[in-house]
Parts: C-alpha cells; sequence; structure tokens
C-alpha cells in the first residue's frame, strides 16, 4: 500500500516543539518534510538552548534538554539536544540565509514545489523576512499556509511571547493542576499544549489537503495555540460556563469524583538511589472494584470498614484511605502490585521513570521500540511510533536529521539549482553543515 | 463515499464515520473530524455513553443529557442507539458500515471480534473503509486486557514521574488532559486513514494504544528517554521556580506568573524591568552567574519585591512591551471574563434541547475555507436511530426490531 501523504511536499519553517510535533506526524505518514534552516540565527529551544552549550550548562539542565550523549557537547551540539531529537525523525534540512534576497529566492523556488509551508515563530518573524500568505500565494496558487501564533493573530495579547507553559497559565491549567495543598509555584513546566496544537495542526494540514483535493483552493491556517489547549480543559470550563463555579486543583484525584485516586510509595528492585522513589497509580472506579481491591491486598479490616463501602463513603474520608493504602504499597513492588491488582480488574500503574519503559515486557512485546542511528550518537533504541498502522506502518526511514544534512538533494534534486550556483550559494555561507562561527 | 447530511461546504462533509468509541479519547478525535463537516455516527449502548455520566452537569444536576462533558465532546454527531448482541443491532450496523469510510471502536480488546465485527468481517463488508481499535495498551501483549484511567494512563506512559516536588508523589496533569492529547493524536491518525483509503483505493486496520500515543508524544516522555539513552541520566522532579533568573513560576499583588525559560534573553528582562540599578549590576551579566546559585538567591529576592508590587496583568503587560516570555496564572473565571478571547470569537452558543443554550469553547482552529462550524448540539441519547437507519436502506421490521431491541 501506498504511504497516505506519498507526494505532499512540506515547508517546515518551525521552532521549537508544537510545529515540529506537527510536522513530524506529516512524516511519519509519508509526507517529504523539508526543514529550513539559518546558519546565522540559532533558536533557541529548537536545536538546543545555545548552538554551542558548555558542558556545565547541560549538566546543569533536566535530562531532556541536558541531556547530550556522553554528557559531552561535543563536534556538532546542535544535532544532539533530546527534545530536538524527539521531534526529528523522518525529516530532511537543508541551510540557506533567508535574510539576504538570493536566500529568499531559494526559499521561492521551493514554494514552487510545495504544497504545505508550515510555521510557529513568534510573531512578526515571518513579516520581517517578507513571507506572507499573500506572497505564498503569489508563488503557489493552492498553497496551504499553517500558522501558530501563540495567542491569535489578532487582539492585544497577539505579539505576546510564550512557550506551551505560558499559554497554558493564560488558559487555566497552572491553578487547575499541582498539589492541593501546595501553591502553584510548586508546580513542574508542562507542555501539554504543544501537544494538542501539534497533533491537531498535522489533523488541520490534511483536512485542508482533503478541501484542496475537492476544490481546488488552497487556504491560510491559523491555530492560536492558546484557545487550541482550552480543550484540555472542557470540564473545568464547563463547570464555569454553566454553574460559575471556579474549579481548584485537586491534585491526583480524580476529577469525576470516584475515590480512591491516587500515586502511592512503592518499593521495588533497583538502584540504591531508586529505593524510595518508585510510585504506583492506583484508581478504583467503582463500589465492586474497591471490594475486588480489599481482597487482592489480603482483606485487611480497613479495608472492610463499612464506611468505605460506598463512592459517598470513600469520598469523605479519602485522606484516611489514601494514608492506610500508602502504608500497605510502601512494601510492595511495584510491577508486581499492578499485575496483582489488575489481575482484579483494577487501573493500577507505575508511575514509570522513563529509563524503565526500555525494560517493560509488555512494550517488548509489542516490538515498540526502534534503533536509529545519529551521527555523534551511535546507535540507539527510541521511542516507537504513536499508532500500529497494519496496511502502512510507521517507518523510521530517516533518522533524527543532521543540521544541512540534504543540502545537496534539496538544492540540486528538488529546487534544481546548477552546479555552479550550488558553489556560489556555498561559498556566501548559505551551504553547510554547521552553524556560524558568530553563533552562540 | 456519499454523506447523508448534505453537502455544508466544510472540508469533510464528504466524509462517513461510523463511530463505536465513548468516554473522551475516542469521541474527542471524532468529534474534529465532526466539527469540520463529517457526516460522524455516534453508536451508542442503550445505556449511552458512559459520558453523559460525567459532570459538569448544567445546574449540578446529574442526568443523561446534561453532561457539560458529553455536551462539548459530541457536537455534530447523530447517536444511533443499538443493541449489538441482537441480530437486529447487527443488521444494522452492517448496512452502516457498508457506508462508511472509517469504523472507529474503543471496546475492550476481542470484543468487536465477539460481537462479529472483527476487521477482517468489517473489510468483507466494505474493502474501501478503514477501521481503528482504540485501547488502553494496545491489541496483544501481555497487558492487551489491563486497565486505565486519566492517573494510570499518565502515571504510566506521559511524563508525571518527573512532576511535582523532589520529596513528594509525582502529581498529574488537571482534569483529563491526557485523555485529550491522545484524542489529538487520534484525530491525525483519522485523517492520515482517510488519506490512506483515497490513495489505495482500499482500507486498513489501524491498532491504537492510548499509552503509545503518549511515550511517543511532545510532551517531554519521548525526550526524557532520549535524554536516558544518551547521558544516562534520568529526569528526576526538582523545584522549578527560584532556579534561574528568573525561572518558574513567582508570586504578585494578586496571583501568580510564569517566567520559565524567560532568562534565555536576559536583555529583555532588564528592558521589562526598566533597567534598575540592582539588575544591571554586572555581577548578574556574566553568563555563569545563571549557575551560580547565591547570586540567583539575590536576584530572585529583587524580583521577588518587583512582581508582588504589581499585578498578574500590569507584570504581563510590561512582559509583552519587553517581548519577554510570561503568563499570569488565570483562574476561569479571568479568561471567561477576558475580552482578548471573547472578542476573537473564542466563545461560541449553542441551542440544546433539554440544556437551552450552551456556552463552550468554540473552534479549534481556524480555517480559511471549509472550516469548523457548529451544524447541531450533541445528541440526545438515540435522537437519530430511524433518521440514520432510513437512509441506510433498512426496512421498516428491521428499524422496529432495533427500537425494541434498545430498549
Amino acid at each position: 500500500m501506498r504511504k497516505p501523504l506519498e507526494g505532499v511536499r512540506v515547508v517546515d519553517l518551525c521552532v521549537v516543539w508544537a510545529g515540529p510535533f506537527a510536522t513530524m506526524i506529516l512524516g511519519d505518514l509519508g509526507a517529504e518534510v523539508i526543514k529550513v534552516e539559518n546558519p546565522f540565527v540559532f533558536q533557541p529551544m529548537t536545536r538546543g538552548a545555545l548552538a554551542r552549550p558548555p558542558r556545565e550548562l547541560l549538566l546543569a539542565n533536566l535530562a531532556w534538554a541536558g541531556g547530550y550523549p556522553n554528557n559531552e557537547p561535543g563536534e556538532r551540539p546542535w544535532n544532539h539536544c533530546p527534545t530536538f531529537v524527539s521531534l526529528y525523525r523522518n525529516k530532511k534540512s537543508f541551510t540557506v540565509d533567508l535574510r539576504r534576497p538570493e536566500g529568499m529566492d531559494i526559499l521561492r523556488r521551493l514554494v514552487e514545489k510545495s504544497d504545505v509551508v508550515y510555521e510557529n515563530n513568534a510573531t512578526g518573524t515571518m513579516e520581517k523576512l517578507g513571507i506572507t500568505y499573500e506572497w505564498l500565494k503569489s508563488i503557489k496558487e493552492d498553497i496551504i499556509y499553517v500558522r501558530v501564533p501563540a495567542y491569535g493573530s489578532t487582539g492585544p495579547y497577539s505579539n505576546a511571547r510564550a512557550l506551551g507553559v505560558h499559554l497554558e497559565a493564560v488558559m487555566g491549567h497552572t491553578l487547575l493542576r499541582g498539589y492541593d495543598d501546595a501553591d502553584p509555584s510548586s508546580n513542574t513546566a508542562i507542555y501539554s499544549g504543544d501537544y494538542l496544537a501539534g497533533a491537531q495542526g498535522a489533523f488541520a494540514v490534511m483536512a485542508a489537503l482533503w478541501h484542496r483535493e475537492k476544490t481546488g483552493k488552497g487556504q491560510l491556517i491559523e491555530i492560536a495555540q492558546a484557545e487550541n489547549a482550552s480543550a484540555m480543559f472542557t470540564q473545568a470550563i464547563m463547570d464555569y460556563t454553566m454553574n460559575r463555579r471556579v474549579q481548584q486543583a485537586i491534585g491526583n484525584r480524580d476529577i469525576h469524583g470516584r475515590y480512591p485516586c491516587g500515586v502511592y510509595p512503592a518499593k521495588s528492585p533497583g538502584t540504591p538511589e531508586d529505593q524510595g522513589d518508585h510510585w504506583i497509580a492506583i484508581h478504583i472506579e467503582n463500589d465492586e472494584q474497591w471490594k475486588a481491591f480489599g481482597k487482592a491486598i489480603g482483606s485487611p479490616d480497613w479495608a472492610l470498614d463499612p464506611r468505605f463501602a460506598t463512592n459517598e463513603g470513600r469520598a469523605e474520608h479519602y485522606r484516611e484511605i489514601d494514608q492506610r493504602i500508602a502504608e500497605y504499597t510502601k512494601d510492595q513492588d511495584d510491577y508486581e502490585l499492578m499485575h496483582r491488582l489488575q489481575a482484579a480488574g483494577i487501573a493500577a500503574a507505575p508511575v514509570l521513570e522513563a529509563s524503565r519503559m526500555f525494560d517493560d515486557p509488555h512494550l517488548r512485546a509489542r516490538n515498540f521500540f526502534r534503533e536509529q542511528t545519529v551521527e555523534g550518537a551511535g546507535t540507539k533504541e527510541y521511542v516507537g511510533p504513536m499508532w500500529q498502522l497494519k496496511g502502512t506502518p510507521i517507518e523510521f526511514l530517516q533518522p533524527p536529521v543532521l543540521f544541512g544534512e540534504h543540502n545537496e538533494y534539496v538544492y540540486k534534486e528538488v529546487i534544481g539549482v546548477s552546479d555552479e550556483e550550488y558553489e556560489a550559494l556555498k561559498a556566501a555561507g548559505h551551504i553547510t553543515m554547521d552553524f556560524d562561527p558568530s553563533v552562540p | 463515499m456519499q454523506a447523508s447530511n448534505g453537502s455544508s461546504g466544510q472540508a469533510l462533509d464528504d466524509v462517513v464515520v461510523v463511530d463505536l468509541t465513548h468516554h473522551i479519547a475516542g469521541p474527542y478525535a471524532t468529534k474534529l473530524l465532526a466539527d469540520f463537516g463529517a457526516d460522524v455516527i455516534k453508536i451508542e449502548r442503550p445505556e449511552g455513553d458512559i459520558a453523559r455520566r460525567f459532570g459538569p452537569f448544567m445546574g449540578d444536576e446529574p442526568h443523561i443529557e446534561k453532561s457539560g462533558l458529553f455536551f462539548f465532546l459530541n457536537t455534530n454527531k447523530r447517536s444511533v442507539v443499538l443493541d449489538l448482541r441482537t441480530d437486529a443491532g447487527k443488521t444494522a450496523l452492517e448496512a452502516l458500515i457498508r457506508r462508511a469510510d472509517l469504523v472507529v471502536e474503543s471496546f475492550r480488546p476481542g470484543v468487536m471480534a465477539d460481537l462479529g465485527f472483527s476487521w477482517e468481517r468489517v473489510h468483507e463488508l466494505n474493502p474501501k473503509a478503514s477501521m481503528v481499535s482504540i485501547s488502553n495498551f494496545g491489541q496483544d501483549g501481555p497487558y492487551r486486557d489491563y486497565r486505565l484511567t486519566e492517573l494510570v494512563l499518565y502515571g504510566f506512559a506521559g511524563e508525571m514521574y518527573s512532576m511535582g516536588e523532589t520529596s513528594r508523589e509525582p502529581v498529574k496533569m488537571a482534569g483529563t488532559a491526557a485523555l485529550f492529547e491522545s484524542g489529538s493524536s487520534i484525530a491525525a491518525a483519522l485523517m492520515g486513514l482517510l488519506w490512506s483509503n483515497k490513495r489505495n483505493g482500499e482500507g486498513q486496520y489501524a491498532d491504537i494504544a492510548l499509552t503509545e500515543t503518549h511515550f511517543g508524544g511532545v510532551d517531554r516522555r519521548h525526550a526524557t528517554a532520549i535524554g536516558y539513552q544518551y547521558s544516562g541520566r534520568k529526569t528526576l522532579r526538582t523545584a522549578g521556580a527560584g532556579s534561574g533568573m528568573p525561572q518558574g513560576i513567582y508570586p504578585c499583588a494578586d496571583g501568580y506568573v510564569d517566567f520559565t525559560n524567560a532568562a534565555l534573553r536576559p536583555d529583555r528582562i532588564l528592558d521589562m524591568l526598566n533597567y534598575p540599578d540592582w539588575a544591571t549590576d554586572p555581577k548578574y551579566q556574566d553568563p555563569m552567574a545563571r549557575l551560580n546559585a547565591e547570586l540567583i538567591d539575590e536576584w530572585n529576592a529583587h524580583f521577588i519585591a518587583w512582581c508582588l508590587e504589581r499585578t498578574k496583568r500590569e507584570i504581563w503587560a510590561e512582559a509583552r512591551r519587553a517581548k519577554v516570555m510570561c503568563g499570569p496564572l488565570f483562574s476561569m473565571q479571568d479568561l471567561y471574563e477576558d475580552d482578548h478571547f471573547r472578542d476573537r470569537g473564542f466563545w461560541t452558543k449553542v441551542e440544546h434541547p433539554v440544556m437551552g443554550e450552551v456556552e463552550m469553547p468554540g473552534r479549534p482552529l481556524i480555517m480559511q475555507e471549509g472550516g469548523w462550524k457548529i451544524r447541531r448540539p450533541a445528541p440526545l441519547l438515540g435522537e437519530h436511530t430511524e433518521e440514520v437507519l432510513r437512509e441506510a436502506g433498512l426496512s421498516d421490521d428491521v428499524i422496529a426490531a432495533v427500537k425494541e431491541g434498545a430498549k
């Protein structure tokens, strides 16, 4: 079978996470995604915080940001930031300085041969370069242009700078999440809004391609990322619009009021540093499950307490129940307890630290992981695709792309520049696999 | 395939989906298709989608037609009640599958086959349709029959482990955010399958595990796994606030503001603060200062004082002027009363026969052509059983038997 998006070409002007997640999905489905990169401009948070981060900075950052191969910046650090690597399989990369007229001419010639242009830069960045929907349309009448401004292209917040974490604060998430007994400054930064906007951006591109197929028309798509993220808080938003209730953070409890629902300490085999920091998530959804739970943990007196027999009773006494469960689980192995509780029909699983997923027998049985070889990082196992499509399986054909890896291909085969022009552009600094030394 | 709801001019107005999903993730995915024009035929059990039993409820009155959650997740869909254990129910589903582009289900693995609707059977009924099975852990493997809820899903497959304070238990996101993330991913998969149908003239089967939509998702889990593989370092829970100049969430006069990663541009921070003497001190300008805990504490003492003298909206206005990354922590009331979102048309009002006027977030994104539209509110339970089955060409006898069996 042919891949769903075979023959679709996407020009990727994306930065950070939300845009690249969308184009990764399109690449997984078979589109040719071409990332346009500038050797003179470094976009923080895309190929790392800095092009050439000092080793101390890597170590000061959490592993998902600073965990470079062997904790060294290496020769070309911009190829190895974990967040970058996680989003750049199945994409191609070429370099060009869009601040110069000949660079913009190269982009023009690429757009001529493309179907989609996708960008999620800070407001004004594209305009400053001269990239507008009108310009793109004048090059390719039926182009689909996707933009992802944080708060939309109109209104007083249209110029606000934001990552996912900031716009989620504005949409209410940060006050709604976290411990119910601590102030919100204890909240860890999260990027669920990037997930939503990225996945729905890919959805929107494919819907627009569908529309183009029927009508011949391309279009401009605007994803105001804040507005898009709001769906995640549907229950809290609808409670306000319908009942004028302002919901508060409820920690790990269930928003639909089924008790108990919590995260409890567990003992597990592992290195000494792991002991005491393993946790199991348990959620009991009804009275039958509560009975089954009591039985599965050996019917201690407290589990048979008639006060806890109904959900109303458990809701009233949830702190006491949580304490009892924690006293029990602290001596249990998290995986063993998961299997025992699941056998009794109860939703339970370890709160998994990321490295442990590679040892999980279920994921191994599903052949979930994929090996990829990346220059400077060796051959490693990577997390597999989000969906198992049986007719057109998602393949990791191109490993996380090196800066400028496809210069020859994009310039010569896609755009069709002559060897002579290629050498001239190279001499002018457009074509390279290294950021310019002026870039920090 | 000809959609029976007529041409709305929307991008997906020629798409028919037979939707056997329930709860949140599956219905959110099919809602996105429905809101952009698809004819989504929602098959409900006689007792209805479980989401009808979850709040919030209009007026706090639990009622299967008053759930705000169900309402949001099911706009533009038509509801058909079938008891798939009966012959009439099976006959009706067969007829609907023959007219569909996509068949989407989220029963426990094996249930569809037990009901007589394995992928092989669906493919035989309609070779052009694709079928998607959504489940907790996938259709095979040792955890195939394991249960999940929001908390357990995010704990096992999302980045919950590193969220919260070092000395305390990990803490999840709000509400059912993880299930909405999965739903968004599934919506993209459904669009991919529509394209696969078109390209190949033949459907295919997809096995989607909610867990796998999180392991490979953008919200850090994938990156924490790579960070570990590359460096051997684990991503643990660490305090966010006060570890940079600035970094994390700060109190202010009337609440809190989030300055995560704002320190990437110290020049803009100085501009936002309007260059006070304390902040321009050369000792803070050295790039290595951001690794010096003592200097960071000292800087933050000044910064907290600056924040406490201002409201969250005042601070955000200063941040916007200086192009500093910042977000005030809004409550739902703050959001609802905010002019920016209201003036942009973020909110939408929909009439519902039982709930009356319902206000909810509208378009998830703006397509200039063929875009989002509310054509109908969320359906009443079984509201369209007769209408849909007649369109599918079923006889009066079968329709009567379906209705009898669905009581």
